[in-house]
């Protein structure tokens, strides 16, 4: 066997994401921490819900998780690097996880496509209409065609998110993040970013028919019940497995619960 | 009357002074909270010049290493900046020039025609309008119109996490924000002090000639020129270019590198512009030196 295909034998053996003793620091105050000491292993083509309390730190984990930021403690190796070290030399490696923020943080010079395009245009330096030509079928995906040559702040904060989730995917990544990605979405648009998510952890033609590698964050557990999905929880900065929906669903923990409320309260 | 009261005055001031009262004045020392205020102002302007001079080496390292990254994406964003530092301020500095023409070069040179120093006119035009208002006056308004553009651009930027954003994609921020706002206000304000000086110099003759002095336009020109050494243009294009530098690094710096919330950006902007004031007064002082050395 050749060393490079030993290499690449080696890779996929390895779980994408693993923390050994991850303590997680906030990404705009270095002296807070908001996880301390988790153990947690994402294998290909798991779909991950982390749920938590807000400001119990989900953003900063994912943060974390994305590469662009260090762990305070512990050992974090992405695709087995371990991301202390990651620097420019590393920027392959972070272009292999894709990221969308809650509220989408689109730029709002740029218009629709231009958002779209850019990671595309800038990390191939290709020019703008090559670079727009090839975003062009990932934008019809999305349903965004008729908006792309508005800027951001025209349109509807629906609309912004999957623009964001464009951004994200049109360098093909192997892993998604979303952070908190339905928060305040009409139940159209839920309904689609939830079968949308689906497809993709299960192999989305756009991609090859590979399985994607998803985590999500949220504050409500509810719109993600599917057996497929594991599940945590981050509260007083434990990062705490939960295990699949049925363990949700039995859990005695209060936290939990409040994040299960709604349903409860329907099902009393 | 008056020497009655002058009198009284002094006598007053002298029994202020006595030996007893100026002693106790002495030995007193200063108030803490002053010289806390000083402590605080000083360790404040150093931790400042610290954290714009890291700044300035990060952006030049960036420019060096990553001249040949992304040149689609940055070269146009570059020439966007050099219209908006540059072109876009065209119609302003040609009012602006007209203005210094008229309030300094023409009164001047009527001035020193009264006297009869019209021999000494290129000179003067020389150190005051290119040595030292062209480039300051450039600089100033580019500042003004331009600079808070960064802070308040930039500012809301980072508070909405654009910035973050820009990282999550792999793309350096200092290299897609802050680069193309370096180069295009360093050539920005190198083209327009140069558009100013003409500007000014033209301007300034036309008026000087309208109230008919005794110096041919001819005679006017040909002591500019003679006036004028290599240096003077070598030095111009180092200063206004410095300016561009590091008006486009202070701006940048306190929209970029500080931690922002949305509600700080208009108190950021303001301590950037004061503090691009004073940048640009330091660099001028630096350039005097280095004409008076050579």
């Amino acid at each position: 066997m050749s060393e490079k295909n030993k290499n690449a034998g080696d890779e996929a053996s390895l779980p994408p994401i693993e923390m050994r003793g991850v303590s997680v620091t906030a990404m705009r105050d270095a002296s807070f921490t908001v996880v301390e000491e988790m153990d947690w292993s994402v294998g290909t083509g798991e779909f991950w819900v982390v749920a938590g309390q807000e400001h119990s730190g989900k953003s900063d984990l994912l943060m974390l998780t994305a590469g662009l930021m260090s762990p305070a403690k512990g050992s974090y190796k992405l695709f087995g690097n371990d991301t202390k070290y990651f620097g420019e030399a590393e920027l392959a490696e972070r272009l292999r996880v894709g990221f969308v923020f809650q509220g989408g943080q689109l730029f709002n010079q740029l218009t629709i496509t231009e958002n779209a395009a850019l990671p595309l245009q800038y990390q191939k330096n290709i020019t703008a209409a090559e670079a727009a030509r090839e975003a062009q079928a990932l934008l019809n995906l999305m349903e965004l065609t008729p908006l792309a040559d508005v800027t951001p702040s025209n349109i509807a904060a629906n609309w912004r998110q999957r623009v964001a989730l464009v951004r994200a995917l049109i360098l093909k990544p192997e892993i998604l993040l979303l952070d908190n990605p339905l928060a305040g979405l009409g139940a159209r648009h839920l309904q689609w970013w939830l079968r949308f998510l689906d497809e993709l952890s299960r192999g989305h033609e756009w991609f090859g028919g590979r399985p994607m590698t998803i985590v999500v964050t949220t504050d409500d557990l509810r719109p993600w019940q599917n057996p497929r999905r594991k599940f945590a929880l981050l509260r007083d900065k434990k990062f705490i497995p939960l295990g699949g929906w049925n363990d949700v669903e039995s859990a005695r923990d209060p936290v939990v619960k409040e994040l299960l409320a709604a349903q409860l309260e329907t099902a009393n | 009357m008056t020497v009655c009261y002058v009198a009284a005055v002094r006598g007053n001031m002298a029994k202020a002074f006595e030996l007893a009262n100026t002693q106790v004045f002495r030995r007193a020392a200063l108030p803490k909270s002053y010289t806390d205020l000083v402590g605080r102002k000083l360790f404040l302007f150093l931790l400042t010049m610290h954290g714009l001079g890291a700044f300035a080496l990060i952006t030049l390292g960036v420019i060096v290493t990553k001249n040949d990254v992304a040149r689609n994406v940055i070269q146009p964003r570059i020439r966007q900046e050099i219209y908006r530092a540059g072109v876009a301020l065209l119609p302003m500095f040609f009012f602006v020039a007209l203005a210094l023409g008229f309030l300094v070069v023409g009164q001047t040179v009527s001035a020193l025609a009264k006297y009869g120093a019209t021999d000494f006119l290129g000179y003067a035009m020389v150190i005051v309008v290119v040595r030292e208002l062209g480039p300051l006056l450039a600089a100033f308004l580019v500042l003004a119109r331009v600079g808070t553009a960064h802070v308040i651009e930039l500012g809301t930027a980072r508070a909405l996490g654009e910035v973050e954003a820009l990282e999550a994609l792999g793309i350096d921020p200092v290299h897609y924000l802050i680069v193309p706002r370096v180069i295009g206000m360093a050539l920005g304000i190198f083209s327009l002090t140069v558009y100013l000086i003409i500007g000014a110099l033209v301007s300034g003759s036309l008026f000087a000639f309208l109230q008919d002095v005794p110096l041919t336009p001819g005679d006017y020109f040909k002591q500019l020129a003679e006036s004028l050494s290599w240096l003077d243009f070598a030095l111009l294009a180092l200063k206004s270019i410095a300016f561009g530098f590091f008006i486009a690094i202070v701006t940048c710096y306190y929209g970029l590198a500080q931690p922002l919330r949305l509600d700080d950006v208009s108190r950021v902007a303001v301590r950037a512009v004061t503090q691009g004031v004073i940048v640009c007064v330091m660099i001028d002082a630096l350039f005097i030196l280095l004409y008076l050395v050579t």
